[in-house]
């Protein structure tokens, strides 16, 4: 088992590689003069001349990449002209709403959509399977910041359920103190009830809206693989041997059809970080979305390459994991490889 | 005296399915008994409906089947109108059910062990604590060496024959009364064929257990069936014990299959009905002069298949030197043969042998690792596979390919398809030129003119594989190689398509490869019989010696494995 | 190319007589098995439409979306640009969907809107599917480093999270219409070739690609003449299900300042420009442009469903 995860770790090093270069090249490739791009539109011509030297594009390409993977190496990710602040520090302090938001997300969309599919397939051509269909188109027609706006309009609007969606707390509640950066967690170590209830009430609306984007994908994929399984030779024979409905289904069939889903969880996790970015527009989510999208208004440019790059290793991280989870449930991946 | 009440009485049974072409009846009518302790055979080509009489018996039909009219009685209980629940505790523990294709049949991602052990939880024939070694019991019954490691086994790792004997010991783990057996031995090589059968005949004749055997293959259900069914279309035509069957079939229907039956002592003619007429086969004059000289000559050919080059690159930085020499799988071992003008030399073996990684070699769409490939005393063999399209023997040996679906593109009409040779190496020049060629052709085999502007999926599989031979023979090439071109049809269509070579050889002086793992019919249509086995030739020599009087304890084993309807 | 063998040579009687035995036993075979022939393809697709009327809705959709790009400017109530002092008025007789903050006709702009976004799609999906296709074809086909080279190409893109990359794309190339359509061309790559690599991949030893290798055929023709027309409607289809993500892909981007700028029509940067007013009631402004988005995006949806109906029964959802 151990050399089939040192295994898959390797194939992640070219990836990761990959990644690294074409970060390096999206700064390398704006039109004109990258050090005007990082000295800001208010720099004299000394301070851009500074900024070329001390960011090194006066070197040859070679030589700046060489400079920008030993800075990787250091941890140094440059620094944010609008904070000055390090661009690593507030990447690493905002994760975690970004995270916490992106994780509940798909929680909610896995509790709902994965079920859903499993029943329209079992119950194909019912009520259940024409809904499961509808619900799996219209979700991939919605643009996930219109279905954000539209939810913040009828529940804090209209019906006034939802609190203002400025945040991840309301700024009569202090944050509870820093263990994981996750709001619900932490506010229930500090055994602080009225905060975590605030926290929760803030992340339903962003929550539902990635959930609304996420199911559509989950539940068309655990449909179809799950038609596909029910209509194999080796669920006839499990029929023929006289098992259960519940064995049938769970044990032979859907144990099948979660292979399928998993390698949809690789695109869906590539969808919810994109989504992730416009859903923190919209609610004003203090994650490293809206960090990005800020920066870009700025033109500031240092933290739109960290973010992409956290993104990138976040996500290939996430597609290791994905693949180990694989080959913990199918034997001919673990065997064969 | 009164016969006992039969264990499954099927009465005036109609089976129904929604298509989107309306309600299609795919079994009409159908009577059938079977008796405690017998074994019915059901036999019919394909569309005759014999599958979709034992789903129903066992009500596993698909969503859009169901039972419309009829009775089914098994063991007094009245299967149509039971509950779903009833059903499933029938299913496995009084009735059950093997199928074609093992591997798939068995669920890839669970142990096989743990597969058995739910069916005998299921119906309670075993405890939590003894299922196990209830399951291994099981696995030991159908001959499986070392069952506890077994036990543990995927169906990824286990052979062809293995996955079959575990569907077996699944179907019998709860020791019902009725097994039905879909097919069980289609796709397995024949030697697996018999020892899958005997382990069948013995495990339900020990345990008194009636078997119902649905099958295309008349020889096996004479061989081992008591009792013969015979189906077409939907319908039950004869039903008769099967040794009056084969010697006094009643209905012609019956009479034509068995005469198409490939077996001993019968000329491919023989195949044919009586009312057939009959060609003078007066060889072409050209090939006359010819004959004798050798055509093809193989010699000393070798293939092998290099192993995951990226394994092996690991494997050396990892320091495993075992693995990074063990560089190839030999699928052809050094093997020397020849094809003289007008000759027909078949080419038999298991899978796996390598006879259709040799033909793929002779064909040059595939190229060898060593040896010398010569045809008509030019040496192919080091042309490269890729730019022998551009060669001018291209057009001199041409194949027959096994699956007539595959072989022609979907997009292409028949006439398009026919006219692919000649558009490219033919030297007919115009529309007009072509298409009339095409037609001489589809007149030579047998092909109506008006199917000429069809696509594929509008033809029959004897349609199609005709076009395969059209196309196959446009170019007048000197050497034929089929591979297995009748394995995919229906026994009476290949009687017609055999015949059908044969003449088409003798009219254009041809010589054929013929690869098959079919023994009957290489025995009818071929001059010489070459026999291979894990990428080596085992025997070789005329038919009527290798066939009658093999020297090879392989060849006698291959021989002795055919089921013989008792004619 | 000649053949050495010429068809001549053939025994005229033993050929009539084999083809007779043939021609009398396959009558039968022809009455019982050969269904009619296939009707047209327009009428395959009218029964495709008539089972389904969804897919008859989506046409319809797609009809009235094409409409509005190609005659948007001349059939609007209002100068888009225009603004008056009826700012931030609800939805009235004059004002169908009411007006902005700067008293411009929302109605009139959604419909202008439609002809951007949709240029920017089809010009996406048509470069990803030029590039990608051929590419994933190619690879599929030849294997070899032709297939190396796409796989890595098509990994690497694929290591990003797709909208982060488009991001990180447009933000590097600069703030452009056209660096939305490269940058959503771009992260549709993977997917396009990877789809006509497999398709390739099936069919590259199929039975008919053999036989035309026998026939004499060059590789390269095998590729255009027999496996493209194969790939071609599977293709087709993907093309139609990537518009309405093209749409959202550049709608996205519009919503978070990239690529459109003010005062420029554009469903995304609408739906933007109105989200703050969604907050304090004023619905419409970003309400209309976004159901538009949604309409849109739909109706490809369903067409590509539908399209993969006519194309490959066997494979529908």
């Amino acid at each position: 088992m151990l050399q089939t995860i040192g295994r898959r770790l390797l194939t992640v090093i070219p990836t990761l590689i990959g990644v690294i270069v074409v970060t390096f090249l999206l700064t390398r490739v704006l039109p004109g003069d990258p050090a005007v791009y990082f000295a800001g539109p208010a720099a004299t011509p000394q301070s851009i001349e500074e900024i070329r030297k001390k960011l090194g594009f006066d070197r040859p390409l070679p030589e700046q990449f060489v400079y920008y993977v030993s800075d990787l190496a250091k941890g140094n990710l440059g620094n944010s002209l609008s904070t000055g602040q390090s661009v690593v520090e507030e990447v690493a302090t905002r994760l975690p709403a970004s995270a916490e938001l992106t994780l509940f997300g798909l929680f909610v969309a896995m509790v709902i959509a994965v079920p859903l599919g499993i029943l329209a397939a079992v119950k194909q051509g019912s009520i259940i399977d024409h809904a499961c269909r509808v619900i799996a188109t219209l979700g991939v027609s919605l643009p996930v910041f219109f279905t954000g706006l539209l939810l913040v309009y009828v529940f804090y609007f209209l019906l006034g359920w939802a609190p203002a969606p400025i945040g991840r707390l309301d700024i009569f509640y202090s944050t509870p103190d820093r263990v994981t950066g996750f709001y619900l967690i932490d506010s229930l170590l500090a055994g602080d009830v009225e905060t975590f209830r605030a926290a929760l009430a803030q992340l339903i609306l962003p929550v539902v809206t990635l959930a609304i984007f996420s199911i559509a994908p989950i539940a068309r994929m655990t449909r179809a693989a799950m038609l596909s399984a029910l209509s194999s030779e080796f669920v006839r024979t499990a029929r023929a041997s006289g098992l259960s409905p519940y064995r049938v289904v769970i044990t032979y069939a859907f144990r099948n059809a979660m292979l399928p889903v998993i390698t949809t969880f690789g695109m869906v996790f590539s969808f919810l970080l994109g989504a992730n970015v416009l859903v923190e527009k919209v609610f004003a989510w203090p994650g490293i979305g809206s960090y990005a999208v800020e920066a870009l208004i700025a033109s500031d440019y240092a933290p739109v390459q960290g973010f992409v790059l956290t993104m990138a290793i976040l996500y290939v991280m996430l597609n290791l994991a994905i693949d180990l989870l694989y080959g913990v449930i199918d034997p001919r991946v673990r065997l064969e490889g | 005296m009164t016969e006992p009440l039969p264990l499954l009485d099927v009465h005036d049974l109609t089976v129904e399915f929604a298509t989107r072409r309306g309600i299609v009846r795919a079994v009409e009518q159908v009577n059938l008994t079977v008796a405690r302790g017998e074994t019915v055979g059901i036999v019919g080509e394909s569309g005759s409906g014999k599958s979709v009489t034992s789903y129903a018996v066992m009500r596993i039909l698909d969503r859009a089947g169901r039972i419309a009219d009829g009775a089914i009685t098994f063991s007094g209980v009245d299967v149509r109108h039971a509950s779903e629940s009833a059903m499933r505790d029938l299913r496995g523990r009084e009735m059950s059910m093997i199928f074609q294709n093992p591997r798939a049949a068995l669920n890839p991602i669970r142990k096989v062990g743990h597969q058995i052990e739910d069916v005998l939880l299921q119906h309670v024939q075993a405890a939590p604590s003894d299922a196990r070694e209830k399951a291994i019991a099981m696995l030991d019954q159908v001959r499986i060496a070392r069952p506890e490691e077994r036990y543990h086994a995927y169906p990824f790792e286990l052979s062809g024959g293995m996955c079959q004997r575990v569907v077996i010991a699944l179907a019998l783990a709860c020791r019902p009364q009725l097994l039905i057996a879909d097919e069980p031995t289609t796709g397995l090589d024949v030697t697996t064929q018999k020892a899958v059968m005997e382990l069948v005949v013995e495990l339900t004749r020990e345990r008194g257990m009636s078997t119902i055997l649905i099958t295309h293959d008349l020889g096996l259900a004479a061989a081992y069936c008591d009792r013969v069914v015979v189906m077409q279309k939907g319908r039950v035509l004869e039903t008769a014990r099967s040794t009056e069957i084969f010697k006094v079939p009643e209905h012609p229907y019956t009479r034509k299959l068995m005469r198409a039956t490939p077996r001993i002592g019968v000329t491919l003619r023989d195949l044919l009905p009586p009312d057939a007429v009959l060609p003078d086969s007066k060889p072409a004059a050209a090939a006359a002069r010819e004959a004798d000289e050798p055509l093809l000559v193989v010699d000393d050919l070798i293939k092998d298949y290099p192993r995951n080059a990226m394994s092996r690159t690991l494997a050396s930085l990892f320091r495993r030197r075992d693995i990074a020499e063990d560089a190839a799988f030999r699928a052809v071992d050094g093997i020397s043969f020849g094809v003289k003008r007008g000759e027909s030399v078949g080419l038999v073996g298991e899978s796996g042998c390598g006879k259709s990684t040799t033909s793929m070699m002779v064909m040059r769409l595939l190229d060898k690792t060593a040896g010398t490939i010569t045809f008509d005393g030019q040496d192919i063999g080091a042309v490269p596979a890729r730019d022998f399209a551009r060669s001018p023997l291209r057009g001199r040996i041409q194949m027959v390919f096994q699956d007539p679906t595959d072989s022609l593109n979907p997009r292409f009409t028949a006439a398009r398809a026919i006219a692919d040779p000649i558009l490219r190496l033919g030297t007919a020049r115009g529309a007009r030129a072509v298409r009339a060629r095409c037609e001489e052709l589809a007149h030579q085999v047998g092909l109506p003119g008006e199917l000429l502007d069809r696509f594929p999926h509008q033809l029959s599989g004897g349609q199609k594989a005709r076009v395969g031979i059209a196309r196959a023979i446009a170019l007048g090439p000197e050497l034929l190689v089929l591979d297995e071109p009748t394995a995919a049809l229906d026994v009476s269509v290949q009687a017609i398509v055999l015949n059908l070579l044969q003449d088409l050889k003798t009219a254009l002086g041809m010589s054929y490869l013929f690869v098959s793992h079919d023994l009957n019919v290489v025995r009818l249509l071929c001059d010489r019989v070459i026999v291979m086995r894990a990428g080596k030739i085992v025997e070789q020599g005329s038919t009527t010696q290798v066939l009658n009087a093999p020297q090879s304890d392989y060849t006698r084993e291959l021989l002795t494995a055919i089921p013989h309807p008792p004619i | 190319m000649n053949q050495a063998v010429s068809p001549e040579k053939v025994a005229p009687a033993a050929e009539i007589a084999a083809a007779a035995i043939a021609a009398a036993t396959v009558q039968a075979e022809t009455k019982a098995a050969s269904p009619a022939p296939q009707p047209s393809i327009f009428h395959h697709a009218r029964y495709v439409i008539g089972e389904n009327p969804v897919t008859g809705l989506a046409f319809a959709i797609f009809l009235l979306i094409v409409i509005c790009a190609v005659f948007g400017p001349w059939i609007v109530p209002y100068d888009p640009l225009a603004s008056n002092e009826a700012t931030l008025a609800p939805p009235s007789a004059i004002h169908w969907f009411g007006t902005d903050q700067l008293g411009r006709d929302i109605l009139s702009r959604v419909i202008v809107a439609t002809r951007l976004d949709l240029a920017i799609a089809v010009a996406s999906v048509a470069l990803v599917f030029l590039l990608g296709g051929v590419s994933g074809v190619a690879a599929g086909f030849f294997g070899g480093w032709i297939d190396r080279l796409v796989g890595r190409l098509a990994d690497t893109i694929m290591a990003f999270p797709l909208f982060v990359l488009a991001m990180g794309i447009v933000a590097a190339l600069g703030n452009s219409v056209t660096n939305i359509v490269l940058a959503t061309a771009i992260i549709n790559f993977p997917l396009y070739a990877r789809v006509a690599r497999a398709e390739a991949n099936t069919r590259r030893n199929a039975g008919y690609v053999l036989a035309a290798r026998l026939s004499g055929n060059t590789e390269m023709r095998i590729l255009l003449a027999q496996i493209l027309p194969n790939v071609m409607p599977i293709m087709v289809v993907q093309m139609s299900l990537t518009m309405g993500y093209a749409i959202l892909n550049a709608a996205g981007l519009s919503f978070i300042g990239l690529g459109v700028r003010p005062p420029t029509a554009e469903w995304g940067i609408m739906v933007a420009e109105g989200a703050a007013f969604m907050v304090s009631g004023e619905w419409w402004i970003a309400f209309f442009p976004g159901a538009a988005l949604v309409l849109a995006v739909f109706c490809f949806n369903l067409l590509g469903d539908g399209l993969r109906d006519i194309v490959d029964p066997q494979r529908r959802t």
